[in-house]
């Protein structure tokens, strides 16, 4: 789960990481309210959508009077943001952070990710601050330091040497402030369960401290059980509604742009299904995966949710059934047909656990446009075969 | 012959008496696997399936001798029964659960690597030696004993490739499911070996999928390491780019993490790597009759 840049800093703040002190608004006149709050004499306006990239895309202005930030406040709320981070269509800019300027001496780059292959935190920073990371990961690797820290040993004061030392910081006094911030950050991902935090810019000002002008922030799904404050910081307007909905019935589902529809258990048959279909010359509309605990009214759910999308001309019904028992699948898709208008050719394939008493079931059924596919191959090859119409 | 577990594995369940590590533990049993009690806070004492109930695993492992775990608990005690078998003595450690936090499974598996003991998962189906002992959650009737090891990090997967194996008329040594999560236990790098010394082991199944390296440090050792025929697949070649990757992760793999640059490497690697798993029974039937 990704929170937006005020909410990182509500985080920052309370774990005593420096940011620029700014007011989350939603319209205009707030903005204009807020600025005059934080009293100026240059304030930054900033759209809050979940995407990096915000600046080059004109999310980000600074405006040096309350006339601008009005201005520059109509200019970006409402509008769709197009980054480096989003889509083609964009993101509606729905709420603004108006915060202070800073007093910039330095524009560096920091975060904290989980490192898979070391199995740990890895702290990252670079002197090339306020750029796209990945270009200055592929242009010049060397500019960008990497320090490990081992949970069980958690953040000390070696790590945060070896950063600043890295930065090049030679100055005992701004040593002793990036060490300090680290070892904060350090402290407040583990403590969320995050799943990484950006700080892009990280800025020095001309006294010596350390800022966090950006923020960004996402969180271990598994873990937001135990954070009920994160969780609640969740925007469900930054997510796609019908992967919203089909959470809700346990349903994992990522929309695409083809033609088949798409019911599998499991995350890897799911891929797998999705890969054979464009393999046979077909192009698969959707990945679902209907988890391990499936039962009539998640399958129910799962077509109303596949047939939601018009571009679909076949469902590709593919179960491998472990923990999912294939007669509840079954089930499902008789329940499916009853409350939903399944107007479309569906190919079933049930293997597994109850697959014999699946196939009495759906047999008993006699439902017009239901075809059996014998396994994988067969049953992608008619469901690419049905699409066509053929 | 097989790797890690057989017929004489003793093994007890954390989280014997809930829903899942009943129902489980009971078609283990049905299957012939030496389950030798279970684990369940102050349940010590209760018998549970006909077999003891302990609340600690200390105790189980002095009364029966168990060196093999499978973890049913909720995900938010995963880490904790992890940690618990290990410094009880266990040698394996099964996790089924799914949704562990990963900060849990980072210290859970620093913990075990110190005691010595080896995890399968979290988020996994088990492991299974064909005919003796099922440690998991897979339909046990699809694996027919033979001469195929095989690796998968999907369930599901697991299931659709030992059964084609079986149907082309060959059948499986053990088959591992090592889980999808960002950090999990055993994996292609520390199995492999293990397959390519089984005398009975002939030919090798490798399911992987998009995200993290492990299939490029695997196509690597396959380089350097092992003589017998991998078969291969990589879920995810249709997958859209960032979906479930972190924007910052990217970085540290660098390009890694595409099924199209894992095939590739598998693929240099001398790996007989197939476009759909529709195909993975075909591909182990046209290597084993080459040999």
């Amino acid at each position: 789960m990704n929170i937006h840049e005020y909410q990182a800093k509500q985080i920052f703040k309370k774990y005593d990481v420096p940011t620029p002190k700014g007011i989350m608004v939603d319209s205009v006149q707030d903005a204009v309210k807020a600025a005059e709050q934080l009293g100026g004499p240059v304030w930054v306006v900033k759209a809050q959508i979940h995407a990096g990239g915000r600046g080059l895309g004109g999310g980000v202005k600074l405006a040096k009077s309350l006339e601008e930030v009005e201005s520059l406040s109509h200019e970006i709320l409402g509008m769709t943001l197009v980054t480096h981070q989003t889509t083609a269509e964009g993101k509606l800019v729905q709420k603004l952070y108006i915060e202070d300027g800073a007093d910039i001496k330095e524009e560096l780059y920091l975060s904290v990710v989980l490192d898979r292959k070391l199995e740990m935190p890895l702290i990252m920073a670079s002197t090339e601050g306020g750029m796209n990371i990945e270009d200055v990961a592929a242009n010049t690797p060397e500019k960008i330091i990497t320090v490990p820290v081992d949970p069980t040993i958690g953040f000390q004061s070696f790590h945060g040497r070896e950063l600043a030392f890295g930065l090049g910081i030679t100055d005992k006094n701004e040593q002793k402030n990036i060490i300090r911030f680290a070892s904060k950050l350090y402290k407040l991902y583990m403590e969320n369960d995050a799943e990484m935090i950006e700080i892009n810019p990280l800025v020095k000002t001309g006294t010596g401290e350390f800022i966090a002008l950006d923020g960004k922030m996402g969180f271990d799904n598994s873990a937001l059980g135990r954070h009920p404050d994160i969780a609640a910081m969740r925007d469900l307007s930054e997510e796609d509604p019908d992967e919203v909905e089909a959470a809700k019935y346990g349903l994992s589902y990522v929309a695409l742009d083809g033609e088949i529809g798409c019911m599998v258990n499991g995350a890897g048959l799911a891929m797998g299904t999705m890969d054979t279909i464009n393999h046979m010359g077909g192009t698969p509309a959707n990945f679902l995966d209907v988890g391990g605990s499936a039962n009539a009214e998640t399958v129910a759910k799962g077509f109303e949710i596949i047939l939601k999308n018009p571009n679909v001309k076949a469902i590709f019904v593919n179960i491998f059934g472990g923990i999912v028992r294939c007669d509840r699948i079954a089930n499902g898709i008789i329940e499916a047909t009853k409350i939903t208008d399944v107007n479309v050719p569906v190919i079933v394939r049930l293997d597994g656990t109850n697959a014999p008493e699946a196939a009495e079931i759906l047999k008993n059924a006699n439902i017009s446009n239901l075809i059996v596919g014998n396994d994988l191959g067969d049953g992608a090859a008619k469901a690419v075969a049905a699409a066509k119409g053929e | 012959m097989s790797i890690l577990v057989n017929k004489d594995t003793k093994v007890i369940v954390q989280g014997f008496t809930g829903k899942e590590g009943t129902f489980h533990a009971e078609q283990c049993l049905t299957y012939g696997t030496q389950i030798v009690g279970g684990v369940t806070p102050n349940k010590g004492g209760q018998e549970h399936l006909g077999k003891p109930v302990f609340n600690t695993v200390s105790e189980a492992i002095k009364s029966t001798g168990a060196t093999v775990s499978m973890i049913f608990v909720p995900p938010a005690f995963v880490g904790d029964a992890v940690m618990e078998a290990a410094e009880a003595g266990i040698e394996l450690a099964v996790i089924i659960t799914e949704g562990a936090p990963v900060k849990d499974m980072q210290m859970a598996k620093a913990y075990a690597t110190k005691h010595g003991m080896k995890t399968l998962g979290p988020n996994c189906p088990g492991i299974i030696t064909a005919e003796e002992c099922k440690i998991g959650i897979m339909p046990g009737s699809i694996f027919k004993k033979g001469n195929v090891g095989l690796i998968s990090k999907s369930g599901t997967l697991t299931y659709e490739g030992a059964n084609q194996v079986c149907k082309e008329g060959f059948g499986i040594t053990t088959a591992i499911g090592i889980g999808g999560d960002p950090i999990i236990g055993l994996s292609y790098k520390q199995l492999l070996p293990m397959f390519e010394a089984d005398p009975e082991t002939e030919a090798i199944v490798m399911i992987g999928e998009i995200g993290g390296d492990l299939e490029i440090q695997a196509a690597k050792l396959i380089k350097e390491q092992i003589t017998k025929p991998v078969v291969a697949f990589i879920a995810g070649q249709t997958a859209p780019k960032g979906k479930t990757m972190g924007h910052a992760g990217a970085i540290v793999s660098g390009t890694a993490g595409t099924a199209a640059e894992k095939m590739a490497a598998l693929e240099a690697a001398g790996v007989k790597v197939v476009v759909s798993p529709a195909e993975i029974g075909k591909a182990i039937a046209e290597v084993l009759a080459s040999k």
